[in-house]
């Protein structure tokens, strides 16, 4: 839903190394970020800066420096979203950007929805209609995702134990509302006890969670696409030019790229998890042998594969092996080095393999703009959907953990302040409602239909 | 054939509680008003329960009253007893509840309607709507009579083609064997507007006489008396109080019930209407319920000159001897002798998503609608939309705005919205867990919440108004003065918060910060508070509830600037929904069903997910 409230989420990928930049947009971004960032140099305030300018400093967690950063900051309305824009470029790293994150969660700002900066740039007039179209697209499509994937995620034990919580509370709504509606006939005399045990129970459970979510694996977001080709045919370059930024290690010599990569892009809206391999070719060196075998087995699980070739290069028996191993999956063909004489024959290439063709040079970026047109035309075509296996960020499932205890607290706070029950409804419902979110369930008639059910209302 | 012809700007069709506050509105706004009924004398009748108000109920009457409706003033007049339910509770669900006198409170309306100009009353039934190009144009009676108005609000309550039954008895007649209303059901079903049948029941009226009540619990009123319309004061309205009565259902009850629930029309399948789960009839509770080993029975007087008693929690439909052996199985109600059966009654009535939010049909200018004809049930819900639907019906010949409440000012802008926007399956009935911002919405201030938009209506006269800005502003200004005046840690105000038992000072405070410690409130400060200027008890109130609750009160007025955020967003009139390509198909049929006037309204129907809203949200941004 639009809200004008304060969203945050990580901007770039989630891999170790590099920089990463936490995106805080909205009215409050300097407030949220004033609370995480402290500049260097007596006096600096991030306040006084002009649009478009940065500042050196620390995110602290209370006293603690979690990391160096630079913040830069965007006013209203010249922003991607039109909104207050606050960058905080961190020193990257998947734990370190997510503890980040979770900090600015904490401060005031709440997770992003997939395509939620989009969707605000579009709001605010920053996007024109054409790419609104494809935001629309986007966002029902991640919307559906999102509430399979949360749904997916929360299978078995785990969703046993949220819809056992929720149950809790709406039996406590139920008899607190049962009683307000029919106070002649159910008394709430001594309740508070009994819905204090509960909530200190429920708090308890809620914390093993979020215990257990902080061991939790890192959760990908995006379309997999694996990058797949040759040594030093250009697939690290590749990489670095969607994503904008020097990022994987590149070097003229074969097989520099070892393991595979992972980042996280957004192409025109659309989120990626480029996964950049080691070339695939017969080798016998063994930490080689490791990445290729890895490489092979990214191709199973990508959405997309990104075959690059080298068009100053003929093809061999490795290209032969490649696309022997490419029957099934959805295919960009991406001929670089246009930039150099070309020798590879186009032809024979779609011979073996349907798929679109894009001729590039990953080292100039020509071409990269008929690449992306050619992502989004899939995407939006329907002929790329995304993988089952791909799952939501679990920071989400984590942030409604982290309100619902804290609407618990509140409920708690209220009993020990002996505040009427009708008070209490209000954080029991909100703690609900956060829980439900991880299941995709609202509110809805829930509570009327649990209060006719259990309680014999009426005269 | 020759008939008689009148023409005028308004016609109310039913007297029932909705219709009466329908055709006070319209006249009194200054509009030629006719109010058609099948029996003058069942003018604001209460055919089920003797009482107004209620958890909620109460909420909705005070709300009318703060609009310049009648149902608060005119209770106020006719109570016999008078309570306020959940006081232990918090002010938000604090509800007053009135006993009515029922021949005296129909009496009394009866009498306002009649003294109200350019209001007239006729016994006549309404046959048919006459509409041209989509447009009302009037009614026809089954005398023939052609009334050609500029607006009709349609009030039929149960009714349409009304239907009581008890066992294997069915009379096609309303309630208390009043005529019912056959042809307009006809006449609807011709213009397009779809119908559906509900039910409800009511319980049997027993003879005083033959009650006993030694073995019951007596349940007095309050001694202190709230009065339902902010017009009046406790010395107003005080007078001596009647009784009700407490006792319950046993084992040898629900025995009876169980022996003879293949006799009740409800599970033989002979009644098809829906019915309310909130008021379940005796049978139903049983049944549905078998580990409850009893239930409530309140004996209500329905008058203070008649002997006729109301068994409240007993309603049924079973057959006239079962409801003898199941009465007469309740201690005090042995040799119970049955003035009036229970019965069950099925009603035509019309799924109010018909309408729009100020309750005009989307498909008839000029056609309107409130009660129990929209799937509500109870008084105080009809009298709630009768009010609104003869303000707007008004206005709207007046060409001015209609006036339309969201769920964030007011229990009725919850009742309306829910009725116009959710696919209610059964009668629907107000309930405080409806309101999400309940907090803000409390009996206590419907006054400063209504008040000015009853004043530009036109309900609200210059008198009053200016007494209810003066209250206002001394809410205000003390509010202000409290939260400004500091006290020292002196001796004379630790001595005085020891004795009070609270924690002394540590450091300086506003008498603001304590009056919210829960042990003080604003009357007990007066020792420390010598400045303080003398104000009325209805001050006092909002005063200790403002400070006390204020952080509460803070979270749900932020909640509120969210939901106003998408209620402000209006959805054009010719959206066509089919044009926007990422709806989902079940959320696209909603929307074209409904067609919400804003997003909000559309972010409230059930099978439409935040991801259509979204999308709804992106496709008007273009």
């Amino acid at each position: 839903m639009y809200q004008k409230d304060t969203i945050a989420a990580i901007a770039t990928g989630m891999s170790n190394g590099g920089i990463g930049i936490i995106r805080i947009s909205g009215q409050e971004a300097l407030d949220v970020a004033e609370r995480v960032f402290y500049p260097k140099g007596a006096g600096k305030s991030i306040r006084e800066l002009p649009g478009y300018s940065a500042l050196f400093g620390e995110i602290r967690d209370g006293k603690t420096v979690v990391d160096e950063a630079v913040c830069l900051v965007m006013l209203a309305p010249n922003s991607y979203t039109t909104e207050n824009v606050v960058e905080l470029q961190c020193h990257g790293g998947i734990v370190l950007l997510q503890k980040v994150l979770e900090l600015v969660l904490r401060s005031g700002a709440r997770a992003a929805e997939p395509g939620e900066f989009t969707k605000r740039a579009f709001l605010g007039g920053r996007i024109d209609i054409t790419q609104a179209e494809a935001v629309m697209d986007l966002i029902s499509a991640k919307n559906e995702l999102a509430v399979r994937s949360s749904v997916g995620q929360l299978k078995g034990n785990l969703s046993r134990q949220i819809k056992d919580l929720r149950s809790m509370l709406l039996q406590a709504l139920a008899y607190i509302e049962s009683a307000l509606d029919d106070p002649e006939n159910y008394s709430l005399d001594g309740y508070s006890g009994q819905l204090q045990m509960q909530t200190e129970r429920a708090v308890e459970q809620i914390d093993k969670l979020l215990q257990t979510a902080e061991e939790g694996k890192m959760i990908r977001e995006g379309i997999r696409t694996v990058i797949l080709g040759k040594p030093n045919v250009g697939k690290s370059s590749l990489l670095n030019q969607m994503l904008g930024e020097e990022r994987a290690i590149v070097t003229e010599v074969a097989g520099t790229t070892r393991d595979t990569l992972e980042e996280a892009a957004t192409i025109q809206g659309i989120p990626l998890t480029i996964i950049d391999t080691a070339g695939i070719h017969d080798t016998v060196d063994i930490v080689e042998k490791i990445g290729v075998d890895k490489a092979k087995n990214s191709i199973r699980n990508a959405d997309l594969i990104l075959y690059v070739v080298d068009g100053a290069r003929p093809l061999d028996k490795d290209d032969e092996q490649i696309m022997s191993l490419l029957n099934q999956q959805k295919v960009i063909i991406i001929i670089n080095k246009i930039d150099q004489a070309q020798v590879v024959d186009k032809l024979w290439i779609t011979n073996q393999i349907s798929a679109p063709v894009v001729e590039l040079s990953a080292k100039t970026g020509e071409g990269i703009h008929a690449l992306k047109k050619c992502l989004t035309d899939m995407f939006f075509h329907g002929t790329l959907s995304v993988n089952d296996q791909v799952y939501i960020t679990n920071l989400r499932h984590k942030q409604a953990l982290t309100e619902a205890r804290e609407s618990l607290t509140r409920v708690l706070e209220g009993i020990q302040q002996k505040m009427p029950e009708d008070f209490l409804t209000i954080d029991l419902t909100a703690a609900y409602e956060q829980l439900g979110y991880m299941l995709g369930e609202a509110l809805g008639d829930d509570l009327a239909d649990a209060i006719f059910s259990k309680f014999c209302m009426g005269k | 054939m020759p008939h008689i012809e009148e023409t005028y700007d308004v016609a109310v069709v039913g007297a029932g509680h909705a219709g009466c506050e329908a055709a006070l509105a319209a006249a009194r706004m200054g509009l030629e008003t006719i109010l058609f009924t099948v029996s003058v004398d069942s003018i604001a009748m209460m055919p089920c329960n003797p009482n107004v108000g209620g958890s909620s109920k109460g909420h909705l009457v005070r709300e009318i009253d703060a609009l310049g409706g009648e149902m608060g003033k005119n209770i106020d007049k006719t109570y016999i007893q008078s309570k306020m339910l959940n006081e232990s509770k918090g002010p938000a669900v604090h509800s007053l509840r009135a006993q009515a006198d029922k021949a005296e409170y129909s009496r009394a309306m009866r009498m306002t309607l009649e003294q109200t100009p350019r209001l007239t009353i006729k016994q006549a039934e309404v046959s048919e709507l006459l509409e041209e190009n989509q447009i009302v144009t009037g009614i026809k009676t089954c005398s023939g009579g052609i009334y050609h108005t500029k607006a009709v609000i349609l009030c039929t309550g149960v009714y349409l083609k009304a239907r009581c039954i008890y066992g294997n008895v069915s009379y096609p007649t309303g309630p208390n064997g009043l005529q019912a209303a056959n042809y307009l059901t006809e006449s609807l079903l011709r213009l397009g507007i779809s119908v559906r049948r509900f039910k409800t029941g009511t319980p049997a009226r027993i003879d005083k006489k033959s009650i006993d009540f030694t073995k019951m619990t007596e349940q007095k009123g309050d001694e202190r008396i709230v009065p339902f319309s902010f017009t009046n004061t406790e010395a107003d309205i005080w007078r001596e109080q009647v009784s009700c009565w407490l006792t319950y259902t046993n084992e040898t009850t629900h025995e009876i019930i169980r022996n003879n629930i293949d006799r009740s029309p409800l599970f033989s399948g002979a009644i098809e209407g829906t019915g309310p789960r909130y008021c379940p009839s005796i049978e139903d509770k049983v049944m549905k319920f078998p580990d409850k080993e009893r239930h409530q029975v309140f004996i209500e007087p329905e008058g203070e000159y008649t002997s006729e008693m109301y068994v409240g929690g007993m309603s049924s439909s079973l057959p006239e001897d079962v409801q003898y052996a199941m009465y007469r199985s309740v201690p005090g109600l042995e040799n119970a002798k049955i003035v009036r059966n229970a019965y069950a009654i099925e009603y035509d009535c019309i799924d109010a998503t018909q309408l729009k939010p100020t309750l005009e049909f989307k498909a008839y200018s000029g056609l309107f609608a409130a009660g129990q004809f929209n799937g509500s049930s109870g008084y105080e819900e009809a009298a709630a939309q009768g009010l609104l639907a003869g303000i707007n019906a008004a206005r709207k010949i007046l060409g001015k705005e209609p006036v339309l409440l969201d769920r964030s000012q007011a229990y009725i802008g919850v009742l309306i919205d829910d009725l116009v926007t959710k696919e209610t399956q059964e009668p629907y009935r107000m309930m405080t867990s409806r309101a999400e911002y309940r907090l803000l919405l409390r009996q206590d201030n419907a006054d400063l919440r209504l008040t000015e938009i009853g004043y530009e209506i036109g309900l609200i006269d210059e008198d009053r108004y200016q007494k209810f800005v003066q209250k206002r502003e001394a809410i205000q200004g003390e509010l202000q003065r409290l939260k400004a005046t500091v006290l020292g840690a002196n001796r004379q105000v630790q001595e005085f918060l020891e004795q009070a038992g609270s924690t002394p000072l540590k450091t300086a405070a506003t008498l603001a910060e304590l009056i919210r410690r829960p042990e003080l409130n604003y009357e007990m400060l007066a020792a420390l508070d010598p400045e303080r200027p003398k104000v009325s008890p209805e001050v006092v109130e909002q005063i200790n509830i403002n400070l006390k609750y204020e952080g509460y009160i803070i979270r749900q007025e932020q909640q509120v600037a969210h939901f106003k955020k998408l209620e402000k967003k209006q959805i054009p009139q010719d959206i066509d929904y089919d044009q926007i390509g990422n709806l989902r198909k079940e959320a696209r049929q909603k929307l074209k069903a409904i067609r919400p006037t804003s997003v909000g309204q559309a972010s409230r129907i059930s099978g439409v997910s935040p991801a259509d809203i979204s999308v709804l949200l992106i496709y008007l941004g273009k």
